[in-house]
């Protein structure tokens, strides 16, 4: 990382004042979280997904290494090669090397977090090599030399004139209006013709199967399986937490994720592909294991839960604060309530200690988790973590005796329980009327918890918490 | 210097202490109490998929075994295309009677399949609930060139290929990535993005048109 990146106060205060950006944020946010909500209704199973989605993950975690030996086996035995990166660097050296091997100066690209994770463009153009992002709204971003606000629809800062003005100016098009079919038209021309001429695709995998070898691509546009089926030689990255026991898992993970990602039955395009198939896509296939801090998240019992996620991203949907600043004021590749745990857990706390604090802990985020993850309760032990590393750092009386680490000790334990926590939040309530009465809580007095409030930057507790507004709208369903 | 591969292991094993040693892969249950069947009769199943292929904006019509052939010429016409690819294998009784031009696949190259107006392909197993075709590269689905190049997709399903939810899905397809490898292609309506202010627009990559025929279906709704 180059410099130190501002906190998360400082860029959201950017954001909230980008009132174009708040505008496309909210009515993102509020679109797909709506579509979500009907697709999830629909399955009288939803909450058994959800729990056999979980345990699956929690059983791939325990036995981490068995699972990536027996995947390594699998993949080797369809014809695939397997590489292990420890960190961002070798796994970049490793897909350079095999597309420098190749002598291709260009590669197909589907997007991938985990590749930004690594920042990948960035170390193959340093070699001279050139990452065409093929998804729209990666294009878009690409031409335009920004960056993504959300991991399923990157570009949603982004309004159609806007999009059309970057097309004109980049693309190869005289006449364009703002148009969505003709600006999707626009960049299928424009990408054709790459797809046809790459020699290396490269992609991330949202699953991968040790019994079989089988790697996944969930996608809608079809660049997907254009990437992984046009171009002779196929590299795909992959954290090591993506690994799945058996083919059969896909049955509950492939139900889970389009419902809760993108508030579809099932997206427009999965491919599976398992090594390389004999006169069928390509014919030489590299896996990239990556742990770049994966490992790190694992050792610690509680944060653990974090590596279950498959990267939906309903939780940035859902969350208060994500939906009114948008991804970019995370200052993380991957934004809002994972953001807010997996960063400061793969980057090291020290690296992104206002993270934590990005989160009302209202736990919209935990209801519609797909494997369940319980985020509010990894953001107060990492909070927890925050306040010790402070502590640790100027050690004196003033620190021991911090509030707020004792504070956080005991909200640890209530986020462990769900009616511990709602009737926490109840009393909290409570307890904050005098201080609320004039609106937001911007300070609270004295000075002891001032650092926290000032940080949380937020207005008082609601008086319904958005977890009773969405009980009572949803009627019975404790979880929607 | 240790290499990756051990270093990673080392850490995983490392991290993963509090897993007692006795304690294997398998022995940590999961229990998997969703549904697994969907309870509905052959024709119930059949209009669920009819139905919700359509939501996604793809064509679906409900065709007699015997007049197949006309249909597939029908359609195509419809769409004014002339030439379509077709795996080697696609059943006669499959192919449009008159006025299009099938062209096997035989090694056919990239650019070559990008000229031509659309691909008719069979599926491996049809998903009611979600509207789901999957091709798996079995018989009459041909490499996956061929079903995702051209910008017309028609794709025949057998209606007792047709199956509940995505478990009885898997459960067919299974034995042919265990014991082949074959390549699974889930497809669910065209082509879409939803990229711009998340106006779901057909069709950026991958075919835009998607027609779906569902042969042997209840004759009372027969062709369209
Ligand atoms: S934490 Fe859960 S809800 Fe958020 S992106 Fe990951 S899986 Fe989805």
């Amino acid at each position: 990382m180059s410099g130190p990146s501002p906190s998360f106060p400082e860029s959201a205060r950017v954001a909230l004042a980008n009132t174009q950006l708040r505008r496309n944020m909210g009515y993102a946010t509020q679109t797909i979280r709506a579509k979500r909500a009907l697709v999830v209704d629909e399955l009288p199973d939803w909450e058994e997904l959800r729990e056999t989605g979980r345990a699956i993950k929690e059983s791939v975690l325990r036995h981490l290494d068995e699972h990536l030996e027996a995947l390594e086996q699998s993949v080797t035995r369809a014809g695939g090669q397997v590489h292990w990166a420890r960190d961002a660097d070798e796994a970049n050296r490793i897909i350079a090397g095999i597309v420098s091997g190749h002598g291709a100066t260009e590669i197909a690209k589907v997007k991938s977090i985990t590749s930004d994770e690594i920042k990948l463009n960035e170390a193959l153009a340093a070699r001279g090599i050139e990452a065409i992002e093929t998804d729209l709204a990666e294009l878009i971003i690409q031409l335009d030399g920004d960056e993504s606000s959300h991991f399923l629809v990157p570009a949603i800062h982004r309004n159609r004139a806007e999009i059309r003005e970057i097309f004109l100016e980049h693309l190869d098009v005289d006449e364009l209006s703002d148009d969505p079919r003709e600006l999707a038209e626009a960049a299928r021309l424009h990408l054709r013709e790459k797809f046809l001429s790459a020699r290396v695709g490269v992609s991330g995998a949202n699953f991968a199967i040790a019994e079989t070898g089988s790697v996944l691509v969930v996608e809608s546009e079809g660049n997907g399986r254009m990437c992984t089926t046009l171009p002779p030689v196929l590299i795909s990255l992959m954290g090591i937490e993506k690994v799945l026991p058996t083919f059969q898992d896909l049955e509950v993970f492939l139900q889970l994720l389009p419902r809760s990602s993108t508030g579809e039955r099932m997206n427009p395009y999965t491919s599976v592909w398992t090594g390389t198939s004999e006169g069928d896509g390509p014919q030489e296939f590299h896996l990239v294991l990556l742990d770049n801090g994966r490992t790190a998240v694992l050792r610690d019992e509680i944060g653990r839960q974090t590596l279950n996620c498959i990267r939906c991203s309903a939780c940035l949907n859902v969350c208060p604060v994500y939906s009114r600043t948008g991804g970019h004021a995370y200052n993380s590749v991957y934004p809002g309530p994972i953001g807010a745990i997996l960063t400061p857990q793969l980057v090291g706390i020290h690296a992104a200690e206002s993270l934590p604090y990005a989160s009302t802990l209202c736990g919209a985020c935990y209801e519609v988790c797909p494997v369940k993850i319980n985020i509010p309760e990894v953001l107060v032990h990492l909070r927890g973590k925050v306040v010790r590393h402070k502590q640790a750092e100027h050690s004196g009386w003033r620190a021991r005796l911090d509030p707020e680490a004792a504070a956080m000790a005991a909200m640890a334990r209530v986020f462990s329980s769900r009616a511990r926590y709602e009737r926490a939040q109840r009393l909290a309530r409570l307890g904050q009327a005098p201080l609320a009465r004039r609106g937001p809580i911007s300070h609270l007095p004295g000075g002891l918890m001032s650092g926290w409030t000032a940080m949380r930057d937020l207005k008082a507790l609601p008086q319904r918490t958005f977890r009773e507004w969405w009980v009572e709208r949803d009627g019975s369903r404790a979880d929607a | 210097m240790s290499s990756a591969r051990e270093e990673i292991l080392g850490r995983i094993h490392a991290a993963t202490r509090d897993v007692p040693e006795s304690e294997k892969a398998d022995d940590v249950a999961v229990t998997r109490s969703y549904r697994q069947r969907h309870e509905a009769s052959r024709d119930e199943l059949v209009e669920l998929f009819a139905e919700r292929v359509a939501d996604y904006r793809a064509t679906v019509h409900h065709v007699r075994r015997a007049s197949v052939a006309d249909v597939v010429a029908e359609v195509c016409e419809a769409r004014g295309a002339t030439r379509m690819v077709a795996p080697a294998d696609l059943p006669t009784e499959w192919r449009p009677s008159d006025g299009v031009e099938v062209i096997a696949d035989e090694n056919l190259s990239h650019e070559q399949l990008d000229g031509i107006d659309g691909v008719i392909t069979g599926c491996a197993v049809g998903i009611a609930e979600t509207g789901t075709i999957v091709l798996d590269g079995g018989p009459r689905q041909g490499r996956r060139a061929i079903s995702l190049l051209p910008d017309y997709h028609l794709c025949l399903v057998e209606a007792d290929q047709v199956v509940g939810g995505m478990p009885e899905a898997v459960s067919v397809l299974v034995d042919g990535v265990r014991s082949a490898g074959r390549p699974v292609t889930f497809i669910s309506g065209p082509s879409a993005t939803s990229d711009i202010e998340l106006d779901r627009v057909e069709g950026v990559h991958g075919p835009r048109t998607l027609e779906v025929l569902i042969v042997g279906a209840d004759p009372r709704t027969t062709a369209s």
